[in-house]
């Protein structure tokens, strides 16, 4: 079990993690082909929580609504323990984060970044562009005209 | 569902958590309700240190809402990890906690938990007692819940009697071995067996 993992890194795989699209996740996993040994922890439950949120990033805290969120843990032969957040109801993307989450942090790191959360990184960054230039096509441009008046 | 202790102290919990607590809980309310009686209580296998039972009730009664003290020697980092693991309640200070859990020796002074005030008599601790087993009672119990009389061995009379006097105030106390647990809640009164 490798110990030298930050608290941001995982995070960053959490949120790709969290944030993925089912069918892609379920594709790329099983294409990855390593299905670990492991034992529930916390079986997949469903549940919801309160996104906050504050205003600028700077302001007092608001509750912006409620979101559903299935979670569950599992510790592999050797220990590691896994834990999957992810959005929506489905319990197998869930079981598929927290074995991602788990085996980041033993030696089948390096070949799992590469085959699974370098393309859920770049979905993601396709998702936003897209969303982005979407977007941008209906910026309407508001400048003023100069009255002949006299 | 199998163990790895060694590794993460996560295991051990409920392993169906609805029908467990439910269980529990039941086992617990009655054992208030019935001073004095012996209910078992099963689901739950804890890290080293606190009986099986205890940490049935911690499962049971904690949520992020309650604080939790853990006296001298139950407080470990095993403990407290799983406690957070699977119920989220903080560990607060003896003089914030809604549970306190240890030894009897370890948890005194009694003077120290809070024992709620007379408009909100239920913001009080609730004591979880380790003992080693339940010996022949040295007190007799009479009260609510209780048909004509009951006895339970207590660590402490004089101390248990001194609560009791402060009803409607006082601490509420759990005694728990192995799968085992009864209760002493403040309104029985307590006479020392001669």
């Amino acid at each position: 079990m490798k110990t030298e993992i930050t608290v941001a890194a995982r995070k960053t795989w959490l949120s790709l993690l969290a944030q993925a699209d089912e069918g892609e996740l379920t594709q790329l996993w099983s294409d990855f082909d390593h299905d670990p040994s492991f034992d529930w922890l916390r079986p997949p439950e469903v549940g919801g929580v309160m996104v906050r949120g504050r205003m600028g990033s700077v302001g007092a805290p608001f509750n912006l609504g409620e979101m559903t969120v299935t979670r569950c843990a599992l510790t592999l032969a050797d220990g590691t323990v896994g834990h999957g957040y992810v959005q929506g109801r489905s319990k197998p993307k869930a079981e598929i984060a927290a074995k991602v989450d788990a085996l980041m942090q033993t030696a089948a790191a390096i070949d799992l970044r590469q085959a699974v959360l370098e393309a859920l990184q770049q979905a993601r960054q396709t998702r936003k562009e897209a969303r982005a230039a979407k977007a941008a096509a209906t910026k309407v441009e508001f400048f003023t005209m100069v009255r002949g008046e006299d | 569902m199998s163990l790895n202790t060694e590794t993460n102290s996560y295991g051990g919990g409920f392993a169906t958590p609805p029908v467990d607590a439910a269980n529990a809980f039941r086992a617990a309310m009655n054992a208030m309700a019935r001073p004095g009686t012996v209910q078992d209580i099963l689901g739950a296998e804890p890290p080293a240190g606190i009986s099986p039972a205890a940490g049935c009730l911690l499962l049971t009664l904690c949520d992020p809402e309650t604080g939790v003290y853990l006296a001298q020697d139950v407080d470990s980092a095993p403990l407290r990890s799983w406690l957070a693991f699977h119920t989220g309640a903080p560990i607060v200070a003896a003089e914030q906690a809604d549970f306190a859990l240890g030894s009897w020796t370890d948890l005194m002074p009694l003077e120290q938990y809070r024992v709620g005030t007379s408009e909100y008599p239920d913001r009080s601790a609730t004591l979880i007692v380790e003992i080693a087993e339940f010996t022949a009672p040295n007190a007799t119990l009479t009260g609510p819940g209780i048909m004509d009389r009951a006895g339970l061995a207590l660590p402490d009379i004089a101390a248990c009697q001194a609560n009791a006097l402060q009803f409607p105030l006082g601490v509420d106390f759990f005694f728990t071995s192995g799968c085992q647990l009864a209760a002493l809640p403040r309104s029985t009164k307590i006479m020392a067996k001669d």
